[in-house]
């Protein structure tokens, strides 16, 4: 493989694809999925075959589109025309779709006029879910096929690896990260560059790379649809991380419900195999550098660094102590860098444009952009890239759609379990690691659910406590007693046996756990307690104070 | 959960050789266990006492260790589960939009509760985290198909579509 042979096969790939007359893009991601895209997919071809026009369209089938609760969608690109986007898509609308806008695109060419019955099946494409996004990370999504690694690299795939190796010391690899500004997008936030510098600085006999795809806040799905939908940028972004540290293995670590993300990145790294893009002397250097694919468990704890080395040395994935951390001692006692899915997938774009370019976006010392996952009552709920500093309100009001269905928002929840709930007055607050953190909001996955007036927060305070008190891994008191204990004084104020006292109490345990918690599950688990008692405390109050009589059973 | 024993005619059973293969293909990689555990459950619906010692041999990992991993675990079960698998996902968009309500009526019509079996072996309830389709909530996993914004009405439609013959089950999940 060579920086020849990648540029021909990109020239081929555009060759190819300019022979046609059109192009039909259907998500193919999990969410698309199980509304039935696969009906979708065969009706497709079908009728492509039906009609005979197998040589003038060309149907692909990608990763997420974004704006998952209007699925399958599908995309038709015809010569000389706007793409049109058509939602919740079935066998039959396809059919007429194929019909009356492809076939007749292609028999009336500029005569054609869009047909009236087919408009309730169009995204407007000026929504502004649309176009207040800003895509880097999701910049291939929904336009690459993620099962063919020459539709990446028609899209500048490899680009990176080749400007890194053929011209970047790992030191300048390093620096020019540094200058980018890109942080964790995991939620800590922590540098990049600093995480791989220490690394790299080791004296050790092997270093490995770990990309943490163990998405488990249950709320967030961006490294799902990551992995299936452009799996080549993350596994890019491994090599590179690689090459700067000075390891010549990695691992990717996937929950094991995200079956088709696990088996997306198999292929894809078989693929980089068979195109010597990993393996022994990579691009012709005597860089070498292969992966593999690990999967979880179901356990949530394993996110966690030292808790996903455990796991993945074979034992039962608790957390230990830090320091040392795992880049200066890790899997095997070896550095180790453990990247997420996101901040990997960042690092090819950022090395093809330069870290000014990704400086410019974004705000100071929050360069970028994030990714959020729109759940709850939202009108278009996905998944969006916004620049970091964007309002929230312009996020929940705008982009989600709340303004237009008139629902009355009583509160986001940022970061699943380990984040926080904020209402409507702090909407104006960036999104930003620092200004939200002022707030008590972790930025974490990047889950992000609009809760509207019906939603009792105490209701969900006890999910989320009861979901602490299950994912504990148990080792330190502080959580594992602490859980139970905050869940328990919530679970006898919703049964309206609770006193103001409660409150006091409250506070004491959740700041014990947050003081004493041995990592981050603890110590943030309290987190959804503090923001609801800081910001709602009429919430909890209300069933002490009104003795409302749990009905419920729990 | 306690090890039970097999169920005769169990349609996952698995021969001795699919379990040395796997054991064969892990062996002298790193970080073989969780791998070799996915692989037998997949292979055959649950991880049995006899596999945990071939696991224990091959790969020369103390039984104990390879219990604590198990146990630890969620995903791993110890005994064997329905031949018709169900997960509701219970993730927070889940939650919100009535995941409770589902499992309920899962309870009700099936006549079991959570991690249960039913007793003609047919149908496991169980409940997992997040299947990532937090956008299409509330969402449920038989088999390894996704339902999404499932209605309780609709449960007993989508469970009449498993009561029939053994489906093939996707090969995911």
């Amino acid at each position: 493989m060579s920086y020849e042979r990648l540029c021909e096969t990109a020239e081929q790939e555009c060759r190819d694809l300019e022979k046609y007359d059109g192009i039909i893009y259907t998500c193919g991601s999990t969410g698309c999925v199980s509304s039935g895209c696969q009906d979708v997919i065969q009706a497709i071809t079908d009728c492509i075959a039906s009609h005979d026009i197998a040589g003038r369209i060309k149907l692909i089938v990608t990763g997420c589109m974004g704006l998952c609760s209007l699925g399958p969608l599908v995309r038709i690109e015809l010569k000389g025309r706007e793409p049109v986007l058509f939602k919740q898509i079935d066998s039959l609308t396809i059919r007429l779709i194929i019909l009356e806008y492809v076939l007749q695109v292609f028999r009336q060419k500029d005569a054609f006029v869009f047909p009236y019955f087919l408009e309730q099946f169009v995204v407007p494409q000026d929504l502004p879910f649309f176009t207040e996004q800003k895509k880097i990370v999701l910049a291939n999504t929904g336009k690459v096929d993620p099962a063919r690694i020459q539709s990446y690299i028609a899209r500048e795939g490899f680009m990176a690896l080749v400007k890194v190796l053929s011209s970047m010391t790992p030191e300048a690899l390093i620096s020019e990260m540094a200058k980018s500004g890109l942080r964790g997008r995991s939620g800590a936030g922590f540098s990049t560059a600093a995480k791989w510098d220490i690394a790299r600085k080791q004296q050790a006999a092997e270093k490995y790379i770990i990309c943490n795809g163990d998405e488990g806040d249950p709320g967030a799905y961006i490294d799902r649809s990551l992995m299936e939908s452009d799996p080549f940028s993350v596994i890019e972004g491994i090599i590179i991380a690689g090459f700067a540290v000075g390891a010549a293995k990695g691992w990717v670590f996937i929950r094991s419900e995200y079956a088709l993300a696990a088996s997306r990145i198999e292929q894809a790294i078989e693929q980089a195999r068979d195109w010597k893009l990993l393996g022994n002397n990579i691009l012709g250097t005597d860089f070498s550098f292969d992966c593999e694919v690990r999967l979880g468990a179901g356990t949530f704890v394993c996110g966690e660094e030292t808790a996903l080395i455990a796991t993945m040395e074979g034992k039962r994935g608790t957390p230990s102590h830090r320091p040392p951390y795992p880049a200066v001692k890790g899997l095997w006692t070896m550095p180790t860098v453990i990247n997420n899915v996101k901040t990997l997938a960042n690092i090819p774009p950022i090395i093809r444009n330069g870290a000014d370019w990704f400086r410019a976006i974004g705000t100071e010392g929050n360069s970028g952009t994030k990714v959020f996952s729109i759940t709850g009552s939202a009108l278009n709920s996905g998944l969006i890239e916004v620049p970091m500093g964007i309002s929230l309100g312009r996020i929940v009001y705008h982009m989600a759609g709340v303004a237009e269905t008139g629902t009355m928002v009583k509160a986001v929840q940022i970061g699943g379990p380990s984040g926080g709930i904020l209402p409507p007055p702090f909407f104006d607050v960036k999104v930003e690691y620092e200004s939200l953190r002022d707030l008590g909001i972790f930025i974490g996955s990047g889950g992000f659910i609009i809760i509207d007036q019906t939603v009792s927060l105490l209701d969900l305070l006890l999910y989320y406590l009861d979901f602490a008190v299950d994912e504990s891994c148990g080792r330190c008191a502080a959580c594992r007693i602490g859980s139970t204990q905050v869940l328990g004084v919530l679970k006898k104020i919703r049964k309206g046996r609770g006193t103001l006292d409660d409150l006091a109490l409250l506070e004491r345990l959740c700041m014990a756990m947050k003081n004493a918690s041995l990592c981050g599950l603890g110590q943030a688990a309290a987190n959804p307690v503090f923001s609801t008692l800081k910001y709602f405390p009429e919430e909890i109050e209300g069933y002490i104070t009104t003795r409302e009589v749990d009905t419920h059973e729990r | 959960m306690a090890e039970t024993k097999g169920r005769p005619g169990n349609p996952f059973a698995m021969e001795n050789s699919a379990i040395s293969e796997i054991l064969g293909k892990w062996k002298n990689k790193q970080s073989p266990l969780l791998m070799t555990l996915h692989e037998i459950q997949k292979n055959r619906g649950y991880i049995s006492r006899e596999s945990t010692l071939e696991i224990s041999e091959a790969l020369d990992i103390p039984l104990a260790r390879i219990y604590e991993v198990l146990t630890f675990n969620n995903y791993f079960k110890l005994s064997p589960p329905g031949d018709v698998v169900i997960s509701v996902c219970t993730g927070t968009a889940c939650h919100l939009k009535g995941s409770g309500q589902l499992l309920k009526k899962l309870e009700k019509v099936l006549g079991i509760h959570i991690g249960e079996t039913t007793s003609d072996g047919r149908f496991h309830l169980q409940y997992v985290r997040c299947i990532g389709c937090c956008s299409l909530a509330p969402a449920l996993v038989i088999n390894g198909k996704v339902y999404s914004k499932v209605d309780p009405l609709q449960i007993k439609q989508i469970l009449a579509e498993w009561q029939g013959e053994a489906r093939e089950s996707v090969d995911e999940l």
